[in-house]
């Protein structure tokens, strides 16, 4: 199904999350959508897919206007899309989830569903059971359920918006090739990312999106030059190697942590007998594939856990299972992955974290925490004002924000996925800030998913396999593939 | 015991928990569409009270019914209205409702206050009613109980096996989700809300035009705040909810026996005591169940020695009950 879409609009408040675009996607095709976060692509998709309302223009489907005001009119009109985070019932198994839609079936056929569920699973190659609930498969698994539900129920455009986030190596192959299989068949596939290497694996042409226009203005046929696409995404700056290198030699400073001998164990997750010194000013990343044991060790170095046997000095005092509170008594923080619901509180500002964090008083000191709050949010280049609510935010708002809130007389900086969900700019933004702290002599210790932000921003690595944890290897013996190899738990045990 | 007192026990057991199960069954259907309703018990009042009302004027016990079921829809579309539609909270709208109704009841209802009126009347089933024993446990009842155990079954079935039911459900546990594929949110919601509030409606015709026939003041004696606790407790699903209900007429039967105990312990504690002992009982009961969904419950269960350990783990996960996710919240659309 040909899509055209003409003079597209859609604003936020004031902001203009698409300004008048036009766009064709042919059908049997698949078609990447470029950007970073926040230019506009989501907002594309979902009005496409009738889940928000378009301010003005039209989208033409086959040549004919359609209106598309609600997923309902959408589904009608054969569109259908796999949202980022997949929106499907947790509590309901595959099959309830598979068999629940809007057409006005009152009983529906239960074991028909089933069979033809079974039956997608095999032509897509897809891993769904059709028993299991669905809060406990993976999300891969979970996409591959909504894109079979959104096929039987006939739909003939497909929307993935960023479907590889979150998913493994193997259930992006299986997505590829259905993909493929499905654009083959005459279907319109419309793949979103802000990765380019699998937008060049899989799309027959892109658009890039940047600050809500086409940028430039048109499709491009697929195959494009990297630094091209770079270049249409972030503007001429951003497109040139990093001028920040912020990855530098190790101050040898004072011991901010020292673990001696110690082993810890959560369920079954065990890290056994470690014994190592991490220096005021070092940056050690953590890498392992997620829940291998990172945050085990963060817990252990935050004072949240205490150690089965052996001990965790800061200080020269013992900080095992001491509690955060203690801890950060001794200039110590911890900033966890998810910032709302662990960190910072979302219908606070920044004036109001900054006052909790104040030295105990019976008063609040409103017109200096909001001056501290100015200050802070020139300092980080937070993009608020003192009375922004920090759920407002964005990510890398978000991130800064608590970056921010961390003492001056801060020693040992412990970080979950710093940069998760932040774009290329951003993320080098909170990175600039943080070297900034290493700087005046705090050890940084953080966990990452991403081979290429470790790579860059630790001196020392420690790689955690399945709840076991290797030595502190220096950066410079490590490059990519090998990282990539150890993660696997290939040469593993040598470098225990 | 013998075998006849035990069947007239329980058949009382199945009348007294009607009107129990009817209210509990409609706000289960209510909260798994997402939405509570805490007027409950006022509704409960304001329909009985109408359905007395209108049964004496028109002498058709019918019309009565009828009238009750349309009065606690009307409240449930005030619900819907005010929560769903102006978006305001759903706890301090259905509350205030509750004292409303309530009150509303009693000033309206000041007439026929211990009037003598119309009644359902006694309805053996053919044939069945006949059967030894389980003729009088099941089949020797007035309509109205009929209709309540047959309810079951039709809110569990409907729910839990049809496709209208997932959608149902979807409502109550992602809104978000059901949006997504095609449902209209808001007024699928008010739709289920406003047929709850109708089946609490027959609920409260069912005490004054059944079990505890005419019109008094405050005539549920707060039995509607029970229901809602018992849709909790029955982790809302219709087949545990009706236990809860009958456990609670249960307990109602075995503290008024024990009242009139011949002498000896059972009859030298106070009658308040027995009045007040289900309520107390059902709190407990409810403590026990939560208590199972407690995460430090479950670290004792899995530390057990083997033998215990697995019995006490499939104990904890039929016992732990989830309410639906979204329960209590107002879907905007994006």
């Amino acid at each position: 199904m040909d899509v055209a879409i003409e003079q597209l609009t859609r604003t936020f408040g004031g902001v203009r999350a698409n300004d008048g675009i036009t766009l064709q996607f042919a059908a049997g095709q698949i078609h990447g959508v470029l950007g970073e976060n926040g230019a506009g692509k989501s907002t594309l998709m979902k009005v496409l897919a009738g889940f928000i309302r378009r301010d003005s223009g039209e989208i033409r489907l086959a040549g004919a206007p359609v209106e598309l005001g609600t997923p309902a009119a959408a589904a009608r009109a054969g569109i259908g899309m796999v949202h980022q985070e997949p929106l499907d019932v947790p509590a309901f198994t595959a099959l309830e989830n598979f068999l629940c839609g809007s057409d006005p079936v009152v009983f529906g056929d239960w074991r028909a569903a089933r069979a033809r569920l079974i039956e997608w699973n095999a032509r897509l190659g897809f891993s769904v059971d059709p028993a299991e609930r669905t809060g406990r498969m993976t999300v891969g698994q979970r996409q591959q359920l909504e894109l079979m539900r959104l096929l039987t129920a006939g739909a003939r455009l497909l929307i993935l918006d960023e479907p590889t986030t979150g998913i493994s190596a193997a259930q992006v192959d299986a997505l590829f090739a259905a993909l493929r299989q499905l654009a083959a068949s005459g279907r319109t596939v419309l793949f979103v990312s802000h990765k380019l290497d699998e937008v060049a694996a899989l799309c027959d042409t892109v658009s890039v999106l940047r600050a809500g226009r086409l940028q430039p203005p048109g499709q491009l046929a697929m195959p494009q030059p990297q630094a091209a696409l770079l270049r249409a995404m972030f503007g001429e700056a951003l497109a040139q190697p990093d001028a920040v290198a912020t990855a530098q030699p190790a101050a040898a400073g004072a011991a901010v942590w020292h673990l001696d001998d110690a082993t810890v164990r959560d369920g079954v997750l065990a890290l056994e007998r470690m014994t190592l010194t991490i220096p005021a000013g070092m940056a050690v990343g953590l890498a392992g594939l997620e829940g291998s044991g990172q945050q085990l060790m963060l817990r252990l170095l935050a004072g949240a856990v205490r150690p089965v046997s052996g001990r965790v000095m800061s200080g020269g005092r013992d900080l095992g299972g001491a509690g955060m509170a203690q801890a950060r008594a001794r200039g110590i923080e911890y900033l966890p992955a998810d910032r709302l619901s662990a960190g910072l509180i979302g219908s606070f500002d920044l004036g109001e974290h900054l006052e909790l964090l104040a030295p105990r008083r019976w008063w609040r000191d409103r017109v200096a925490a909001r001056a501290a709050a100015g200050r802070a949010i020139a300092t980080f280049d937070i993009r608020g004002t003192p009375a922004t609510p920090l759920q407002a935010l964005s990510g890398g708002n978000q991130q800064r924000a608590m970056l921010a809130l961390m003492p001056d007389t801060l020693r040992g900086l412990l970080l979950d996925q710093p940069t998760r969900g932040l774009d290329v700019a951003s993320a080098r933004l909170v990175w600039q800030r943080i070297a900034e702290r290493r700087r005046g002599g705090t050890a940084v210790v953080f966990a990452s998913v991403d081979l290429d932000e470790l790579l860059e921003h630790a001196d020392a690595l420690l790689v955690f396999v399945g709840g076991r944890v290797s030595r502190l290897i220096p950066r410079a013996q490590l490059d990519a593939p090998r990282l990539a190899r150890l993660i696997g738990g290939i040469g593993f045990e040598e470098a225990r | 015991m013998d075998t006849t007192r035990l069947a007239i026990d329980l058949a009382a057991i199945l009348a007294g928990g009607a009107p129990l199960v009817i209210a509990a069954l409609g706000e289960t259907i209510s909260e798994r569409a997402g939405v509570v309703n805490l007027s409950l018990d006022g509704k409960m009042l304001l329909a009985g009270m109408t359905g007395f009302a209108v049964g004496l004027h028109t002498g058709d016990v019918l019309l009565g019914f009828a009238a009750a079921a349309l009065v606690g829809a009307l409240v449930a579309a005030v619900l819907c209205l005010v929560s769903l539609r102006l978006r305001q909270s759903q706890t301090a709208v259905g509350f205030v409702l509750a004292l409303l109704c309530t009150d509303l009841s009693s000033f309206l209802g000041n007439p026929y206050n211990r009037v003598s009126g119309v009644a359902v009347s006694h309805l053996p089933v053919p044939w069945l009613a006949d059967i030894p024993w389980l003729g009088t446990v099941l089949f020797d009842h007035t309509p109205v109980i009929y209709l309540s155990m047959l309810l079951i079954p039709a809110a569990w079935w409907f729910l839990f096996r049809t496709r209208q039911g997932l959608v149902l459900r979807a409502l109550g546990e992602r809104p978000a989700a059901a949006f997504a594929r095609g449902s209209a949110v808001v007024p699928l919601q008010a739709w289920y809300v406003v047929i709850g509030g109708a089946l609490v409606g027959i609920a409260g015709a069912a005490y004054t035009l059944d079990l505890k026939q005419g019109w008094s003041y405050r005539h549920t004696a707060g039995i509607g705040w029970i229901a809602l606790a018992i849709v909790i407790f029955g982790g809302w699903n219709p087949w545990r909810v009706a236990l809860g209900c009958y456990l609670f007429g249960a307990l109602q039967t075995l503290a008024t026996r024990w009242q009139g105990a011949p002498p000896g312990i059972l009859a030298e504690i106070p009658t308040q005591i027995y009045q007040l002992a289900p309520f107390a009982l059902m709190i407990l009961v409810l403590a026990l169940v939560n208590g199972a969904t407690n995460p430090a419950v479950a670290r004792i269960a899995a530390g057990l020695p083997e033998p215990l350990r697995r019995p006490a783990l499939w104990a904890l996960g039929r016992l732990s009950v989830e309410a639906p996710a979204a329960l209590g919240q107002s879907f905007v659309r994006p």
